[in-house]
């Protein structure tokens, strides 16, 4: 029994110290929070430039037959901005923002379905040589 | 649900439009690319919903309903032919959208993270701006476009003195009130640049002629994507980023093709101008137009392409005007019954939007085996017996090549001028767009055949 008890006790001190350690090292990356950490911009501005290339080379891709397809399929996807409208329109209370989320909304929502749809509709066309 | 997984979710969505746009490189795999769109906008949508940002839902379900209802009909409904102006609306609607999200997020900068009573962070001040700019300029630039091609304006381009330099005033005026917001976050200053903005859009089309229009339907893409961009930025929201990115890099290389396909910088489209009256076009124009031309029947030229062994089809966008591709179909199919070899030659810029015409023969159930590009079927005409060209006028201008005083000139054409004999459907000697005459249509193997281009086709069959 004494040795268990020993062996808990010493869990218990290598936990303690553990958690000090992890403590320390929390503390540690806060204080230099404002030196180490990028600036969101700047992290948004990676994606970006990174974005534009895969862009770019997927859509040299794209044949020239189906440029309109792809025109109605990236104005489907541009309305991802409904998500930036959704958090409008999901406002507690009944104000200005919640408005013009509210019209967000269904702007792009016309998109989305139109956009989509449309795109299925032309890409049925596109048979193979019979 | 975490912020982390939110994060990772809207990864997954991210990938998802890739996929989506990677699948258009092939007819076989373009409808799963688009499964793969819907998919990525269900995640993005529900991720959102879930985030534990959303407080009330009413307003969302009705705008969704509505919007869904209002989106599935047009859709449904909407002609193939009227399929440029569909686009150019719905572009216009995510311009609008825009700028709804950028004010929404300057009125409670709380509800998106970026900034509470003591205001908004500089950073996602000059990101709502450049956003709720960019979107009214789609917004207004794409009604115009949009009018243009439904026809409630005229395509004519609508020129004054001193546009470019209001434009370029007004311009100047949306970076100041840009820079006077972001110091001092005055609301106003956002509905200034706003309406500024919605007013530069509406002058930047106006000058711009009919036969822009793919180029302009394409930048227009290009804007609403950066649009989502600036938006993006705002919100610190990387889906927005990447599909922004992914729209806008669409857009202008659309713009770029097409811009291409002319011989034309953007900044001279963009300037605008081009076409209208002309009337002073370069060599071969009025003076000569009381030459004598070959004018043949619809007989004529059943009996030529029947006996004929290889016809090539040029359409052009007086196809799409008059609905001419289902006859144009019935006309090919008699001919292939009897042996002829058919295959259609598509110029870039042919119709209203890129890919235009490739829409309309699939949509005629014209496999797109037979459908061939500029550069790939060019070299063919000179072993094809007849050239066909129905609606297409200036594409097949010779003197894209040989005229340097001619508008058109170093513009790509098609060289049906190689085949053994042409014929021209047209409804009357009038020029083409860019209002040069056609020196095709003197030639000596030149046949115009006047009229309509669908009952032209019709009379065909019938000869046949």
């Amino acid at each position: 029994m004494g040795f268990m008890t020993t062996i808990t006790e010493k869990v218990q001190i290598i936990q303690s110290d553990g958690y000090q350690v992890a403590d320390q090292f929390s503390n540690m990356t806060v204080d230099s929070g404002p030196d180490m950490c990028t600036d969101p911009t700047i992290l948004g501005f990676t994606v970006f430039i990174l974005a534009c290339f895969v862009g770019y080379y997927v859509v040299w891709r794209v044949t020239p037959a189906l440029h309109s397809p792809l025109m109605a399929v990236t104005n489907a996807i541009s309305s991802v901005i409904i998500v930036g409208a959704l958090v409008a329109a999901g406002g507690e209370f009944f104000d200005i923002s919640k408005i013009m989320g509210f019209i967000a909304v269904t702007l792009a929502s016309i998109n989305i379905f139109g956009g989509f749809i449309v795109t299925q509709r032309m890409l049925h066309m596109f048979k193979k040589k019979d | 649900m975490s912020a982390n997984l939110s994060a990772i979710l809207y990864l997954i969505a991210s990938v998802c439009f890739i996929m989506s746009l990677r699948g258009l490189s092939s007819p076989e795999s373009a409808r799963s690319g688009n499964t793969y769109g819907i998919v990525g906008m269900v995640i993005a949508i529900l991720t959102t919903l879930a985030s534990g940002t959303i407080l009330s839902f009413e307003a969302i379900i009705g705008g969704i309903l509505v919007g869904g209802a209002i989106g599935t009909l047009v859709a449904k409904k909407i002609e193939m032919t009227a399929l440029p102006q569909l686009v150019a609306a719905f572009h216009s609607l995510v311009g609008l959208a825009a700028v709804c999200v950028a004010g929404a997020a300057f009125y409670s900068p709380e509800a998106f993270g970026i900034g509470g009573m003591e205001g908004i962070k500089t950073s996602a001040l000059i990101e709502l701006g450049l956003g709720s700019a960019i979107g009214a300029i789609t917004f207004t630039g794409s009604v115009v476009a949009f009018m243009k091609l439904q026809g409630i304006l005229g395509s004519k381009p609508l020129v004054f003195k001193g546009q470019h330099f209001l434009n370029l005033a007004i311009l100047i005026g949306i970076v100041y009130g840009i820079v006077d917001m972001t110091m001092n976050g005055e609301a106003l200053m956002f509905w200034v640049l706003t309406i500024a903005a919605l007013v530069l859009g509406f002058l930047l089309i106006l000058p711009i002629g009919g036969a822009d229009m793919p180029v302009i339907v394409s930048m227009l893409n290009s804007y609403s994507g950066w649009a989502a961009c600036g938006i993006g930025f705002t919100l610190q929201n990387n889906l927005l980023i990447i599909t922004g990115a992914l729209v806008g890099a669409s857009g202008a290389i659309l713009s770029y093709i097409m811009c291409k396909g002319m011989n034309r910088s953007i900044i001279n489209v963009i300037l605008g101008g081009f076409g209208g009256d002309a009337p002073k076009a370069g060599g071969g124009s009025a003076v000569e137009d009381d030459r004598p031309v070959k004018q043949g029947s619809a007989d004529d030229a059943g009996f030529m392409m029947k006996n004929s062994k290889s016809v090539i089809i040029v359409p052009g966008y007086g196809m799409a005007v008059a609905q001419a591709q289902h006859a144009l179909k019935e006309m090919v199919d008699n001919l292939k019954k009897n042996g002829v070899k058919v295959k259609f030659a598509i110029h870039p810029v042919a119709g209203r939007m890129p890919g235009h015409m490739n829409v309309l023969l699939a949509e005629a159930n014209i496999p797109y085996g037979d459908v061939f590009e500029l550069e790939d079927i060019n070299s063919d005409f000179s072993s094809a017996d007849v050239a066909f060209v129905i609606g297409a006028n200036d594409v097949t201008n010779p003197a894209a090549k040989t005229d340097p005083t001619s508008p058109i000139y170093g513009m790509p054409i098609l060289d049906v001028e190689n085949a053994k004999t042409v014929f021209f459907v047209k409804r009357s000697m009038s020029p083409g767009y860019a209002g040069v005459q056609n020196e095709l249509f003197f030639r000596d193997n030149t046949m115009m055949l006047f009229g309509d281009a669908k009952k032209m086709c019709e009379q065909i069959v019938k000869a046949m």
